[in-house]
């Protein structure tokens, strides 16, 4: 500690050449050592010294930040003309040229046109300062109003969730403020204080305001209006005050999901998971405590057997792909080495992709989930499967035609598969592409791979280039998810108020005997949606059953 | 110094005089700029003559050629009368103390230096001469450095102080913590012995060395220490000055204190003594020792801790007994700056309130001490609805806490530096970076200005809602600016009556603003330097003003001079409030001391150190007795005026306190911070708690826990 603050303290002085820059664009060509020394020290302590007083001044300006008005006060202190108008882009200012002998330093003004400030628009004029009133407390507590703080912070929700006996709320710090002049008898509450703290009571109880709120987000959420759903969309996305209501999001997520996957609602499917990217995107909420309620809603977008009524036309294959980047996502957030979500999700996935029963559509799922969890997790669990599922397209490809809804799931299953892989085939296998090698390795999908690979080589190439010509850019692909088919979007529209309705069956569904009960509690999470599901469609019981015995 | 001469001496005589000497000259410099009754003649400079002896005598000689030269005959001939010294006489000594060595003799200056170099100093040997500088803002400069021209050897101070060092860390843990106050005032004063003369390379190993050794809360001190390596740095630079003229004082148990005189008389490390009596005051009390608590407590201030002596003059905290009308309750509490607007405080509190109002509380000064303006009517309708607003007041406590409005200032880029409310929060002030004054209501009712002088001449005087027509309805509108600064707002304050409006500003000025027409009325100059902060007095008329020139001013609105002068800081007055009975101010300032001056005299009454940062705000409880001070450090300490002992110390705030708010009944004090929170603490809890046994309230030695 002490030598770390010695070394702070040291003093630190410019450098003699800063001396001799300065001296020379002043016209004194040649200064001696000595001087340049003796001048860099004074200089050093005059500019800490105006530092100091400027620091006055930004103290009672009430700032944290040091501006240039405070250096000119400063300044000014001293009987020193402020430096008027002071700016500068640029590090050094100065420009060298020499030519005819001549050594100049100079300052660089470019010619300005003036019509072209004419000519350009005005800019805004800034506003005007105004007043706002709002309530900071109300009986001592604080309302969650856009105003105000978020009454729990995502660092003390991540903390409530992971170290619950940790925790304390910020109100009952504020209780025991004083601890002045206590003696003995504050001193032993502090300590009786400490002892008794408990894991805090959440309350559940929602303001007016807050139920209102509620009500008109989860009912644009799923109304029939885009711009509307946009709006509350965003509003959960940025609001901070919404840690109060988050339970009740997650429950009308998952209710939600439940109930609309029996009834191949794929419009209000798509509306939900884009509530749940949007709360996953606010900053100021932290999710894992409801992750029980949130994952099993992702998973069925992804691998239910059937989430359309007409599996043939309408574009389910989007919301599978949407969905597998949210959980994809939450995996990246949330999984830690205690609750072990990615590698649990990976293990229900690649289950069900093994099984030889497994629907198209639920194959479909799996692929997309395993693929959006990185390139490892293709090289070891896909690239090796790609014979295999190839073998079982160019079954119902080339065999005779069972049904239309059979083919198209095989076909959006090739593609996805040729997507994903070419480019960690791409990275992973080296030089030349050869078809059949290919064809070897990968059988039926061999020569298509094949192709792919090498588009994707050759867009990685070039990609290279313009990076090395430009600046890097990143850009991420955004999952967003629109309704593409117009027809379902109407038909979504229209039963808006029947997802909040829960089915009564469903409260039956945890005790219902006969379903596999696991000891690790996550899993029977699982179960519970497992069963629900199955209570309307017996195809999906068979799908999610895989998840119930991992 | 009597504290000093308690104890056996044994050293010369000549060390012993000096040191008292310039105590003398910084007691002049300090203590008579505020005197005087309550004219408007705040200057009165002259020291009284004291005992004819030798030095005394060159004092005044000095003082006299002074008055000469400046051509002040007639101050000349009364002070030498008051003396006693005959004309001749003066002329001789002059000529004998300007013959006597220096080649410049005649000038005042060397006549100065000579007064604090005794004659007695002079030959000796080692004395290098002085090279005579003048630097016309502090012609007191080279007394205060002279002082460090004898030296030992300057290879050496490392070894007295790390001797020192290990003594003190080898004594018993009782003395330790007393004795390691040394440090710090020791390590600046060798330091800067070194530097002064000459000795560059050595004061960097000695302050490198060292360093790391002083309380963290000297941090800020030992930056600017740390850039200071030349002797000519030494001008000019404030806080060098503010260390010189000023004697650090210490506080330490008669036990602790022997005990170091014996060791450096042991080892004749005379160089460490010499300082110790130079430049220290030591105050020696009788009974155990401090703890390291207590100490650090109290300690963190530029100068050290206040001496005993200067806290113990009666305060009448008490307040004022309310004037012919019934209404019980002063109205307290007004002006102080305030963040966030708070919705009435309210309480019931009227038994104990009516109780009051009968007999004349005993702290109470006299109704008259100072004058007052007379209440007029609207200030009595006033006092009518705040009593009405009282009695519907519920009592807070922290089973019951308040209510709070937050207003938000949109869109001020930083911009706003100062607010005030009314009292009765219906209008709102702010001072802003851009040199402008802002009021904005906040009640349905707009503000209107005052038709113009034709305008007025049309309407019937006679009508019965007069007051009405004399506002131009067109003017209305939620906020006014008004322009007149020419740099930021510092400081914003209502006058009680909500008629006028101060601001104080970074152009050195204070105006006063009305409320009525919306002009500036006077700008009043005085400080040379920004003005920090400035507060109408809770009865209006009078207001203080504080800046960067060290010395907080009185003024009355009606006076375009200061009527007192509070000058002793020895840095920035940062912060200035009114007591509420209004004979009182307290200041905050950056040399993280508070002092509470007499309005009456001008006197300095009170001095609380502890705090180990600039202090930029301060809040009397309503009732008087009690004062809060937060300051860059994060803590809001609480003082006893009464005794002049803190009684305690809010923790919490992890950044500068910028405001401090009683709650109407003093219950709860809010605190707003750096730190984006805003605070209340229990301070009745605070204040019921202080038990004041006889050993606290003779030494001042403090326990607070935890």
């Amino acid at each position: 500690m002490a030598e770390e603050r010695r070394q702070k303290l040291c003093s630190v002085i410019l450098p003699t050449e800063s001396m001799k820059a300065m001296a020379e664009s002043v016209g004194v060509g040649s200064l001696q050592e000595d001087s340049c020394l003796a001048l860099s020290e004074e200089v050093s302590y005059r500019i800490k010294e105006i530092a100091q007083d400027a620091l006055k001044f930004m103290h009672h300006g009430k700032r944290r930040k040091l501006m240039t008005g405070d250096i000119d006060h400063a300044l000014k202190l001293k009987n020193v003309e402020p430096l008027y108008g002071f700016q500068s882009q640029e590090f050094i200012p100065f420009r060298f040229a020499s030519g005819g002998g001549r050594e100049l330093h100079f300052y660089e003004e470019k010619e300005v046109d003036l019509s072209d400030i004419i000519n350009t628009p005005l800019p805004r004029v800034p506003l005007d300062v105004s007043l706002k009133a709002h309530w900071l407390s109300i009986d001592g507590v604080q309302p969650a109003i856009p105003e105000n703080p978020p009454p729990a912070p995502k660092e003390q929700q991540k903390a409530e969730s992971t170290e619950p006996l940790k925790a304390v709320k910020p109100g009952q710090e504020e209780e025991g403020s004083i601890q002045s002049k206590g003696q003995g008898a504050t001193s032993a509450e502090v300590k009786g204080k400490e002892k008794m703290r408990m894991k805090p009571r959440s309350t559940h109880e929602l303001s007016v305001e807050q139920q209102l709120y509620y009500k008109e987000i989860t009912e644009a959420c799923v109304g029939s209006c885009e711009a509307k759903r946009a709006e509350a969309l965003q509003s959960i996305a940025t609001d901070p005050g919404l840690y109060q209501m988050l339970p009740r999001f997650s429950t009308f997520i998952s209710e939600g999901v439940r109930v609309n996957v029996v009834q191949n609602n794929l419009a209000l499917l798509i509306y939900l998971m884009r509530m749940v990217k949007a709360l996953m995107d606010n900053p100021t909420l932290y999710l894992e405590k409801y992750l029980h309620e949130l994952i099993p809603a992702v998973v069925t977008c992804i691998v239910s057997k059937q989430l359309c009524l007409r599996p043939d036309v309408d574009n389910h294959w989007a919301l599978r792909d949407f969905a597998a980047r949210l959980m994809a996502q939450s995996c990246k957030t949330f999984s830690t080495t205690t609750n072990n979500i990615q590698s649990r999700i990976t293990k229900t996935f690649t289950k069900a992709l093994l099984d030889d029963r497994t629907q198209w559509t639920t194959r479909y799922g799996c692929i997309a989930g395993l693929a959006e969890l990185g390139h490892d997790v293709i090289k070891t669990l896909i690239i090796p499967r790609l014979s295999v599922e190839g073998a079982r397209i160019k079954a119902v490809m080339d065999g005779p035609v069972v049904s239309n809804i059979d083919k198209i799931g095989a076909d959006h299953v090739q593609s996805l598969l040729l997507k994903h892989c070419a480019s960690v085939v791409a990275k992973t296998r080296p030089l030349p592409d050869l078809v059949d090698q290919y064809k070897a390795d990968f059988g039926y999908l061999g020569t298509m791979l094949c192709s792919h690979v090498i588009k994707a080589r050759a867009q990685a190439s070039f990609q290279a280039q313009t990076v090395n010509r430009t600046t890097l850019t990143i850009t991420q692909p955004r999952p967003t998810l629109s309704m593409s088919q117009s027809g379902l979007s109407a038909s979504g529209g229209s039963r808006t108020p029947s997802i909040i309705k829960v089915p009564s069956s469903l409260t039956l569904m945890s005790t219902r005997p006969g379903t596999p009960t696991q000891p690790s509690p996550p899993a029977t999470k699982y179960i519970v949606m497992a069963t629900s599901a199955g209570a309307a469609s017996t195809q999906q019981v068979r799908v999610l059953k895989e998840f119930v015995s991992w | 110094m009597a504290a000093l001469q308690d104890g056996p001496m044994e050293l010369d005589t000549e060390k012993e005089v000096k040191p008292e000497i310039l105590s003398d000259g910084t007691s002049n410099l300090s203590g008579n700029t505020g005197n005087g009754a309550l004219s408007s003649s705040p200057l009165t400079a002259a020291p009284a003559g004291g005992a004819p002896k030798q030095e005394d005598q060159q004092t005044l000689i000095a003082v006299l050629q002074f008055l000469k030269r400046n051509k002040l005959s007639e101050s000349v001939e009364i002070l030498r009368r008051e003396a006693g010294l005959a004309e001749d006489q003066v002329d001789s000594l002059a000529a004998d103390g300007s013959g006597g060595g220096k080649e410049d003799g005649g000038d005042a200056n060397s006549l100065l230096s000579r007064v604090s170099i005794p004659a007695a100093a002079a030959p000796q040997s080692t004395l290098t001469p002085v090279p005579v500088k003048r630097s016309e803002d502090h012609p007191d400069v080279r007394v205060v450095l002279s002082a460090y021209n004898q030296q030992g050897d300057p290879s050496l101070y490392q070894v007295y102080y790390s001797d020192l060092k290990n003594f003190i860390e080898s004594v018993l843990d009782c003395h330790r913590a007393e004795l390691s106050q040394l440090f710090y005032p020791l390590f600046v004063h060798m330091y800067l012995e070194l530097v002064y003369n000459n000795n560059e390379a050595k004061a960097k190993a000695f302050f490198e060395k060292f360093s790391g050794d002083q309380e963290c809360y000297y941090l800020d001190d030992l930056r600017v220490l740390c850039g200071l390596s030349k002797k000519e740095h030494m001008k000019g630079n404030e806080a060098l000055l503010d260390f010189r003229t000023s004697r650090f004082v210490l506080r330490i148990s008669r036990d602790s204190y022997q005990l170091l005189k014996r060791h450096l008389q042991e080892r004749h490390n005379n160089q460490i003594w010499n300082i110790i009596q130079e430049h220290l005051y030591i105050d020696i009390f009788d009974g155990m020792p401090r703890s390291k608590g207590q100490i650090d407590s109290m300690s963190g201030s530029l100068g050290g801790e206040a001496k005993r002596e200067v806290n113990k003059a009666k305060v009448f905290y008490g307040l004022l007994k309310e004037p012919e009308i019934e209404v019980p309750l002063d109205d307290e509490d007004d002006e102080a700056e305030n963040e966030e607007g708070k919705p009435k405080k309210k309480k019931t509190k009227k038994d104990s309130i009516g109780s009051k109002s009968k007999k004349q509380d005993p702290n109470a000064p006299q109704q008259n001490r100072i004058p007052l303006p007379e209440l007029k009517d609207s200030d009595k309708l006033d006092k009518i609805m705040y009593m009405k607003e009282s009695t519907k007041r519920i009592r807070l406590s922290p089973e019951n806490l308040p209510s709070i409005c937050f207003y938000t200032f949109l869109n001020a880029y930083q911009g706003l530096t100062a607010v005030d409310f009314t009292d009765d929060s219906s209008l709102l002030a702010g001072g802003f970076a851009d040199s402008t004054v802002r009021v904005w209501t906040v009640t349905p009712k707009k503000l209107r200005k005052v038709k113009s002088a034709a305008d007025l001449n049309l309407i019937d005087k006679e009508s019965d809602d007069v007051l009405e027509r004399i506002m131009d309805e067109k003017t209305a509108s939620e906020s006014k600016i008004l322009h007149g600064h020419s740099g930021p707002v510092y400081g914003v304050s209502f006058s009680p009556d909500r008629n006028y409006l101060l601001s104080s500003s970074e152009d050195s000025t204070v105006r006063l603003w009305s409320l009525q027409t919306f002009t500036c009325l006077v700008g009043y100059k005085g400080h040379n330097y920004p003005v920090w902060d400035t507060q109408f007095s809770p009865f209006g008329y009078y207001f203080v003003s504080g800046g960067h020139d060290r010395v907080a001013r009185l003024w009355a609105t009606d006076h375009y001079q200061p009527l007192r002068i509070f000058a002793g800081h020895l840095a920035d007055v940062t912060c200035t409030r009114f007591h509420p009975n209004s004979n009182y101010v307290a200041t905050g300032s950056t040399d993280r001391t508070v002092r509470l001056w007499d309005v009456l005299n001008g006197n300095c009454v009170r001095i609380f150190t502890g705090h180990k940062g600039p202090i930029h705000s301060l809040a009397f409880s309503p009732n008087g007795k009690f004062l809060a001070s937060g300051s860059t450090d994060g803590r809001v300490l609480l003082w006893d005026l009464g005794h002049g002992l803190m009684i305690g110390e809010l923790k919490g705030h992890t950044d500068t306190i910028y405001a401090l708010k009683f709650s109407r009944d003093g219950e709860i004090l809010a605190s707003g911070s750096m730190d984006s929170t805003v605070r209340l603490w229990d301070s009745t809890k605070a204040f019921d708690d202080v038990e004041m046994d006889d050993f606290t309230a003779a030494t001042g030695h403090i326990h607070l826990p935890d």
